[in-house]
């Protein structure tokens, strides 16, 4: 589904990114772990077409990313509140990433409505804008946004950061949902080991813009990662 | 303590992200209040002379004390709008160990070191100097020197007052526009005669300098009661909680009509509706509206037709002007998820252009009234609403691919030079003086009506070039994509 091939990044001579070659299938949930500055933002941005890679490429379903935007209709992600739009209610931001999708207000409320548990009832009809809503809060609703319109390929930058226990055990439930019944290749990274050990398949380790590690998610795996970050 | 205040003050002020980068905007500050100055000034040099000239049986001084009233309110107005105190950057001190009170006086005094209460000394010692040299008694004038000052701080500390029980209102502005408005009409109706009676105060310090301990005296209450006021806000849960409005939501149905730009315009218009900075630019379109009026009425303008196109294009293009020149840095906040969204960059485009040319026929439409001062000014405006309508809302939107700052939606908008660069002032060659340069040629080589076709002309073949013209705006665009989340996604 999407693959990466020389890709580099550098800011005034500093490589950030440096990946030679990564493989991610179709539906695969995919966890990206790494300290602070590894270099995982980085690689999100270049999948989505925000900032410009220095060598080389991502290819996500066919399409060349830096070259073609036929990739946007099936990608979609939440990487940080500057996805949301904050004078926008939660549901008023539904429907504008709704219409954008071709999605009908019915659509968009069906889908909704299915993470009414998520939302724990306080994202819909709290008639506050989304910038008056807790750090949390705006999370949730920006990981269902995310949702919106069937996507294939879903990209969600630390999910599990500033949510309650509840929501962080709803949302596994749900990236574990995504990639095994519906086949969404699901992107995820995270600073919690046992959270992304729970939800990937596939957990790939970055330290500063380089794969360390690429592993398939066992019983040992979270030993494995534990003593890695020990060091 | 305090000099670890004034240490804090002094970093945040040149470790700003901005300090530096917009010299010209600080340059242009500087020559505004620089223009200020020179007015005080020169009316505290001339004063003297000049009343004595106007009315040589009368001390000047005596019928300057009689107009202070009206200085007084008008510096009310002027501080509400343009002075705040600023209790936000206190917040990371409450936690440390320095008294409340510490921090309140800080607050309070660094309010005194402002740009307004240094302005009227500007004419207040000039003028004091004339009277000293005049051989007026100098305890008087001293006296009455200090107690103009004192009035000064009071205006100073009644604003915050003032401020303090209007923010928590809708319309934060409406208490002090009526109570100054009320001040003025029971003054201008004869009803309570307040310019008498603050006259009369201060005829009183100058006859007897005793009287100066009036005003300290209101002047301590004021700063005790602003302390007071202070003190109770200084907690998370009170001033310094940033306020929760209940939305009042609308589902702009009839958007609907306009096919595939309607969510963005919806979006648009929500924007503008929401958003305290974009909200307060609104009140800036019955300033352009009204502009004609600054020259119609005047004799002086009656045979100058040169000036009807420039007013035209003003009045019938404020909104254009005030939305069009910060695109697209009003979605600077949200502008990654644009780019990473499915979404034509023509249609969100189309959208802003809709709304500005929307905003053209709807503003004509209210200068219509003009038509009052004669039918050349209607017939000149029409052509310049053509003109901005095929003309100037491509120019504004291309204008905006060169836009590399970020704006800040819940920041007022009077004074606020947040995402103004170089762009927004060339911008204003092409927008107002083209069109007023090619009217004018047209005007003095041809006529009137020839220039008024060739303007409205020059905005038909806009708008039949419109898709042309949108292509080429949007390949900028796009070309500018990478550099454009980068910069919106800094602070400056």
């Amino acid at each position: 589904m999407i693959s990466t091939i020389n890709l580099s990044k550098k800011y005034a001579g500093k490589q950030v990114l440096n990946i030679e070659t990564l493989e991610i299938p179709k539906g695969q949930s995919f966890g990206l772990v790494g300290n602070n500055g590894a270099g995982k933002t980085t690689y999100f941005s270049l999948l989505l077409d925000l900032i410009k890679p220095t060598t080389g490429h991502i290819i996500n379903n066919e399409v060349k990313v830096n070259e073609s935007e036929n990739w946007k209709p099936f990608t979609s992600a939440f990487i940080d509140e500057s996805f949301l739009i904050g004078y926008l209610t939660p549901e008023e931001y539904f429907y504008f990433i709704g219409e954008l999708r071709n999605q009908n207000k019915a659509d968009v409320d069906a889908l909704v409505n299915q993470f009414e548990d998520f939302f724990h009832g306080e994202i819909l009809g709290q008639k506050k804008y989304l910038r008056d809503l807790s750090k949390g809060n705006q999370k949730k609703a920006g990981i269902v946004a995310a949702l919106i319109g069937n996507p294939e390929v879903v990209i969600l930058d630390e999910p599990f950061a500033n949510l309650d226990p509840t929501t962080q055990i709803r949302l596994k439930a749900i990236v574990k949902d995504l990639a095994e019944t519906k086949g969404v290749t699901v992107l995820i990274s995270s600073h919690d080991l046992l959270h992304v050990t729970d939800v990937c398949e596939r957990i790939v380790v970055l330290e500063k813009g380089e794969i360390v590690k690429d592993l398939e998610t066992s019983e040992a795996t979270l030993k494995e990662l534990e003593a890695h970050f020990a060091n | 303590m305090v000099s670890q205040f004034l240490k804090l003050e002094w970093k945040s002020l040149y470790r700003s992200a901005s300090f530096g980068k917009s010299i010209g905007i600080k340059i242009f500050m500087g020559l505004f209040a620089l223009y200020f100055i020179v007015m005080f000034l020169g009316a505290g040099l001339v004063l003297y002379p000049g009343l004595k000239k106007e009315f040589p049986d009368q001390e000047p001084i005596y019928i300057l004390n009689n107009v202070l009233f009206y200085w007084i309110l008008i510096d009310l107005v002027f501080r509400f709008f343009f002075q705040k105190l600023p209790v936000m950057v206190v917040k990371p001190l409450l936690i440390l160990p320095v008294k409340r009170s510490k921090v309140v006086n800080y607050v309070l005094r660094k309010s005194a070191v402002s740009f307004f209460n240094f302005l009227p000394l500007f004419a207040i010692v000039p003028f004091g100097i004339t009277l000293l040299v005049k051989n007026y008694p100098v305890a008087s004038v001293l006296s009455w020197m200090l107690a103009v000052v004192l009035t000064t701080l009071i205006i100073n500390f009644l604003n915050f007052i003032i401020e303090s029980f209007s923010a928590e209102t809708e319309f934060s502005f409406l208490p002090v526009i009526l109570l100054t408005g009320g001040l003025y009409a029971l003054n201008h109706f004869n009803i309570v005669s307040f310019n008498t009676i603050v006259g009369a105060g201060f005829n009183a310090v100058y006859e007897n300098p005793i009287y100066v301990l009036a005003p300290l005296l209101v002047l301590v209450g004021l700063y005790i009661y602003n302390a007071k006021l202070l003190k109770q806000k200084l907690f998370l849960d009170s001033g310094l909680k940033t306020k929760v409005k209940e939305v009042k939501a609308s589902n702009l149905e009839w958007t609907k009509n306009f096919g595939d730009i309607a969510p963005f315009l919806k979006l648009d218009l929500k924007l503008i509706w929401r958003n305290k900075r974009t909200k307060s630019s609104v009140w800036m379109l019955a300033m352009g509206l009204l502009y004609g009026l600054v020259f119609y009425p005047n004799p002086q303008f009656k045979n100058f037709e040169g000036i009807y196109v420039f007013v035209g294009i003003f009045s019938t293009g404020i909104f254009l002007i005030n939305f069009g020149q910060f695109i697209p840095a009003w979605d600077s906040a949200y502008y990654k998820l644009l780019m990473s969204q499915n979404l034509k960059y023509e249609q969100y485009l189309k959208s802003k252009l809709t709304l500005m040319a929307i905003s053209v026929g709807v503003l004509f439409l209210l200068g219509i009234p003009y038509v009052f001062f004669g039918w050349k000014i209607l017939v000149a405006h029409f052509a310049a609403a053509i003109y901005n309508v095929g003309v100037n809302t491509h120019v504004i939107l291309l204008g905006g691919s060169f836009n590399r700052k970020k704006i800040d939606l819940s920041q007022k908008a009077a004074f606020n030079y947040q995402g103004t660069g170089a762009v927004q002032w060339l911008i204003g060659i092409p927008l107002l003086l083209l069109p007023m340069g090619i009217f004018s040629l047209a005007f003095f080589t041809i006529g009137f009506e020839v220039a008024c076709v060739i303007i409205a002309v020059l905005g038909i073949i806009g708008v039949v070039f419109h898709k042309q013209f949108m292509k080429a705006i949007t390949t900028k665009y796009l070309q500018s994509k990478y550099k454009m989340i980068d910069a919106f996604d800094q602070d400056n």
